[in-house]
C-alpha cells in the first residue's frame, strides 16, 4: 500500500479529436483518488513524454481512436526510454485491433483496454499493476 | 435579458438575436402562433368531450386493472423514461393529447413541415442512400466510390483522413501514422483528380465531410468537375463545412471559431450566389450525439448551431431567402427508437417556426429542414459484431419513420475499423430492405397522429426549445461555445451514460448482459503504411511539377483575403488549380489566426 496517490496522466496524441472515452475515464480515475493530469488533443508524442516527466507521473494512458496507434505507441515508448524515463508504464485504449495487441506489448505496452471495457476495470487494473516510482 | 414580447402587428426582418418564444411553463399548451400574423385557432385533434370521457376512463384503468397487474407483480422498473430522461406515461392516450392542435403537425410538405419537407415523401423518390466511404488512397477509395455505385448508393460520401481534416498535407509530422487511416488521403487537387476519376459529377451528388478546411476541399471538387467540362452551378451535393459542432463536439480545427465561422459564412455566400444545388454546411447534431450528448442535447445544440449561421449570414448582409434553403441538416440516428423520430419531427416544427418567425424568411423553402441521417456508431460494439447488424436496422428504420432525406448505415465491423466492402453491403442491403421490403415507404409519417410519437415530438420540442432559449441569454451560440457551455454539458451527459451502464441500469447486449464466451472472428480492413509512402512521394511529384512562383501568388492571395474582407472562395480556388496543397493553404490560417489548441479540461 503507498502512502501518495498515483499520478496518471491521460493523453490524446495524434489528430485524433474522439475524447468521450478519455475524458470518462480521466474522470473516473480521479473519482477512484488518483490524481488526473488530461493533456488536451492532439499532442505530438514529444509533448507527451515531456507532460508526463514534468508531472512526475507512474504511468501513461492513451487513447487513440484514429488507427494510428501502432506508430504512436511505439514513439512514446521510445521517447520515455530517450529521457530515462522507461519506469513510468505506458497503458491504453481505444480502437485497438486484438491482432495488434501482442504487438504493443511486446514493445512494452503494459495493457490494452478494448471498446466496452468499464472504467472500473481500469481503475482495479491500475492499483494492481502501476507502482508509484521511486 | 429578458425576452421581450413583441407587438403582433409589426413583422420585420430581424437584425439582431432575439429569444424564440418557449411554450416551458405549464403542461402542454398550444404552441405560440406566428408573430405579427394573426393568431391562427387552435385546430384541436380531440374533441374535448371525448378527451374527458377517455380521461376519465383511464383513471378507472389505471385505478383498477393497471394496479391489480401491478399487484400481481411489480413493473420491471420504478419509473419509465427515454434515453434523455423524458417520463413515458404506461400509455398515451387522447385524454393526454386533449389539447393538441393539428395545425402544428399540418401536412407534409406544409408548414410547419411535422409530418415531412415533401408532400409526397418517399411517395415520389426514396431517400438518398449514401454511405459514407473512405479509405487508403485516392485510388482505393474511388474503387469503393464505384463498388458501391454498382451496388445502389444513390448518392457518394467522402470520408477524409485526419491529416486532410485537420489542414495537413501526408508529408507533415503530424501526419505520421495517420495517412490514409480514418478516411481517403488528400493533399493536392491531384490526389481529388483520382479520387473522382470515372466519376460524372453532372450526374452524382456527394457529399464531403469536411469542416476545417472544407474550403480547400470544395474547391478541388468545383475544380475536378471544372476539368471534366461540369461548371459549378451544375454541381450537387454537400460539404459538412459546420465549425460550430467542431469546437462542441467532434474536435477538427485549425483556427478559433470566430475566424472559422467567417470562412463557413464566406462559403454560404458564395454558394448562395455561384452555386444554387450545393449545400454549403450541413448543421450536424451527430457528431454531439457522438460525444455523449441526449437526443435533446443533440437537437437544441444543432439548431442552436444553425440558428448562430443564420445570424451571422444575416449581420454579413445576406438577406435571409438567399441562403436558408441550401442550408441542410444530419441528425445521429441513436437505439431509443421512438423518440429519434420525435427528434426528426421536432427539428423540422421548430426549424419552420425559427426560420419564418424569428428570422422573417418568407420563401418556403427556407423554412424547410432537410437532412441527411447516420446511424449511431457509438452504439456499435466490439463484442457480438454481428449484433450491430440488428442495431443498426433498427436505427436505419426510425431515420426513415422520421422522414429523413438521406441515410448512411454503419457497418458490423465499425468499432475495429473502416468497413470492408462485405460489411458495407450488407449495410446498404439494409436501407434496400427498409425501402423495398418493410412497407413503411408506402405512406408518408405513418406515425403521425400517434398519441405517443405526438407526446415525444412535444417534450423534445419544449426541452431544445428550453435550451435554446439558455443559449441565446448567454448571447448566442459562439459566445456559449467559447464558455464551454455545450462541452460541459455534452461531458456531463457521457458520464452519465457511462454510469449506467456500468452500474447495469442501461444494458448494452452482448457487453453487460449476454455476454458470450465464443469469439466471433471477423475480417477487418487494414491499411498499410505504404499509403503514406505513396502520397509523400506523389506530392513531392505535384510539387515539382507545378509552377513555384503560381503557387506563391496565389497564397498571398489567399492571405490577403483572409485579412480582409474578401470571399475566400476565389482565391483558395485559384490556389487549389495551381496545385497549392491542403496543408499549405491551412498554412496560410493559421499564419493569421493562429493554430487553435484546446485545454485538458476534464
Amino acid at each position: 500500500m503507498t502512502d501518495r496517490k498515483l499520478r496518471i496522466l491521460v493523453a490524446k496524441p495524434g489528430l485524433d479529436g474522439h475524447d468521450r472515452g478519455a475524458k470518462i475515464i480521466a474522470r473516473a480515475l480521479r473519482d477512484a483518488g488518483m490524481e488526473v493530469i488530461y493533456t488536451g488533443l492532439h499532442q505530438t508524442p514529444e509533448m507527451i513524454v515531456n507532460a508526463a516527466v514534468q508531472e512526475d507521473v507512474d504511468a501513461i494512458g492513451l487513447s487513440i481512436m484514429s488507427g494510428a496507434h501502432m506508430t504512436l505507441f511505439p514513439a512514446v515508448l521510445d521517447l520515455l526510454k530517450e529521457q530515462k524515463a522507461a519506469d513510468i508504464e505506458v497503458f491504453g485504449g481505444g480502437i485497438i485491433p486484438d491482432d495488434d495487441i501482442p504487438r504493443l506489448k511486446q514493445l512494452g505496452v503494459s495493457e490494452i483496454f478494448t471498446p466496452g471495457s468499464s472504467t472500473q476495470d481500469i481503475v482495479q487494473w491500475i492499483r494492481q499493476h502501476i507502482q508509484p516510482r521511486a | 435579458m429578458a425576452p421581450k414580447r413583441r407587438s403582433p402587428k409589426k413583422l420585420r426582418l430581424v437584425k439582431s438575436p432575439r429569444t424564440a418564444r418557449t411554450a416551458t411553463k405549464a403542461a402542454p399548451r398550444k404552441p405560440a402562433a406566428a408573430e405579427g400574423k394573426k393568431r391562427r385557432p387552435a385546430l384541436r385533434t380531440y374533441d374535448a368531450a371525448t378527451a374527458r370521457r377517455v380521461g376519465a376512463e383511464q383513471k378507472a384503468w389505471e385505478q383498477g386493472e393497471v394496479a391489480k397487474s401491478l399487484a400481481r407483480a411489480p413493473a420491471r422498473r420504478t419509473e419509465f423514461v427515454s434515453d434523455s430522461g423524458i417520463p413515458l406515461p404506461t400509455v398515451v392516450t387522447p385524454a393526454d393529447r386533449a389539447r393538441e392542435d393539428a395545425g402544428s403537425l399540418g401536412l407534409p410538405g406544409q408548414f410547419p413541415y411535422t409530418r415531412g419537407v415533401q408532400p409526397t415523401m418517399y411517395r415520389g423518390r426514396l431517400w438518398t442512400m449514401r454511405m459514407f466511404a473512405g479509405f487508403g488512397s485516392p485510388a482505393d477509395t474511388n474503387q469503393r466510390f464505384k463498388y458501391l455505385m454498382a451496388h445502389g448508393v444513390t448518392g457518394l460520401s467522402t470520408a477524409f483522413d485526419m491529416p486532410a481534416l485537420m489542414g495537413y498535407d501526408a508529408d507533415h509530422s503530424m501526419s505520421r501514422g495517420e495517412v490514409g487511416k480514418e478516411g481517403v488521403a488528400i493533399s493536392s487537387l491531384r490526389d481529388f483528380e483520382i479520387l473522382f476519376d470515372g466519376i460524372p459529377l453532372d450526374q452524382v451528388t456527394t457529399s464531403m465531410t469536411i469542416n476545417a478546411s472544407a474550403i480547400v476541399a470544395l474547391c478541388m471538387y468545383i475544380a475536378v468537375a471544372e476539368k471534366q467540362g461540369v461548371p459549378m452551378e451544375k454541381l450537387g451535393g454537400t460539404i459538412q463545412n459546420d465549425m460550430l459542432k467542431e469546437y462542441i463536439a467532434q474536435k477538427e480545427w485549425i483556427v478559433p471559431p470566430r475566424p472559422a465561422v467567417r470562412i463557413v459564412v464566406d462559403m454560404i455566400d458564395f454558394c448562395s450566389r455561384k452555386m444554387p444545388r450545393w449545400h454549403p454546411v450541413s448543421i450536424s447534431g451527430y457528431h454531439i450525439r457522438e460525444a455523449g450528448a441526449t437526443a435533446v442535447q443533440e437537437l437544441a445544440f444543432t439548431l442552436a448551431d444553425g440558428i448562430g449561421y443564420v445570424e451571422e449570414c444575416v449581420k454579413r448582409g445576406m438577406a435571409v431567402d438567399d441562403f436558408a434553403a441550401r442550408l441542410s441538416f444530419f441528425w445521429d440516428v441513436h437505439n431509443d427508437f421512438f423518440e429519434e423520430i420525435a427528434k426528426f419531427r421536432a427539428a423540422r416544427r421548430i426549424w419552420a417556426r425559427v426560420m419564418r418567425d424569428r428570422f422573417g424568411a418568407r420563401d418556403p423553402r427556407s423554412w424547410q429542414l432537410r437532412t441527411h441521417a447516420q446511424t449511431a456508431g457509438v452504439s456499435l460494439t466490439a463484442q457480438q459484431p454481428y449484433n450491430n447488424v440488428v442495431r443498426t436496422a433498427l436505427q436505419g428504420l426510425a431515420a426513415v419513420l422520421g422522414g429523413t432525406q438521406s441515410l448512411h448505415t454503419n457497418s458490423l465491423d465499425e468499432t475495429y475499423a473502416l468497413p470492408t466492402e462485405e460489411s458495407v453491403t450488407l449495410a446498404l442491403r439494409t436501407q434496400q430492405l427498409i425501402a423495398h421490403e418493410s412497407g413503411v415507404d408506402r405512406v408518408v409519417d405513418p406515425l403521425g397522429g400517434s398519441y405517443y410519437v405526438e407526446y415525444l415530438t412535444d417534450e423534445m420540442e419544449r426541452r431544445a426549445l428550453e435550451y435554446i432559449r439558455r443559449i441565446d441569454e448567454m448571447g448566442g451560440i459562439i459566445r456559449a461555445v467559447e464558455e464551454g457551455f455545450p462541452q460541459k454539458e455534452i461531458g456531463e451527459s457521457a458520464y452519465r451514460y457511462q454510469r449506467e451502464v456500468e452500474q447495469g441500469e442501461r444494458l448494452i447486449v452482448g457487453v453487460n448482459a449476454f455476454q458470450s464466451d465464443r469469439e466471433e472472428p471477423i475480417q477487418i480492413l487494414k491499411i498499410d503504411d505504404s499509403v503514406a509512402e505513396d502520397q509523400e512521394a506523389l506530392l513531392k511529384k505535384v510539387k515539382v511539377e507545378r509552377n513555384a512562383k503560381a503557387v506563391s501568388a496565389a497564397l498571398a492571395k489567399v492571405e490577403a483575403a483572409c485579412r480582409g474582407t474578401d470571399n475566400l472562395m476565389p482565391p483558395v480556388l485559384e490556389a487549389v488549380k495551381a496545385y497549392a496543397t491542403l496543408g499549405e493553404i491551412s498554412d496560410v490560417f493559421r499564419k493569421v489566426w493562429g493554430q487553435y489548441r484546446e485545454g485538458g479540461i476534464f
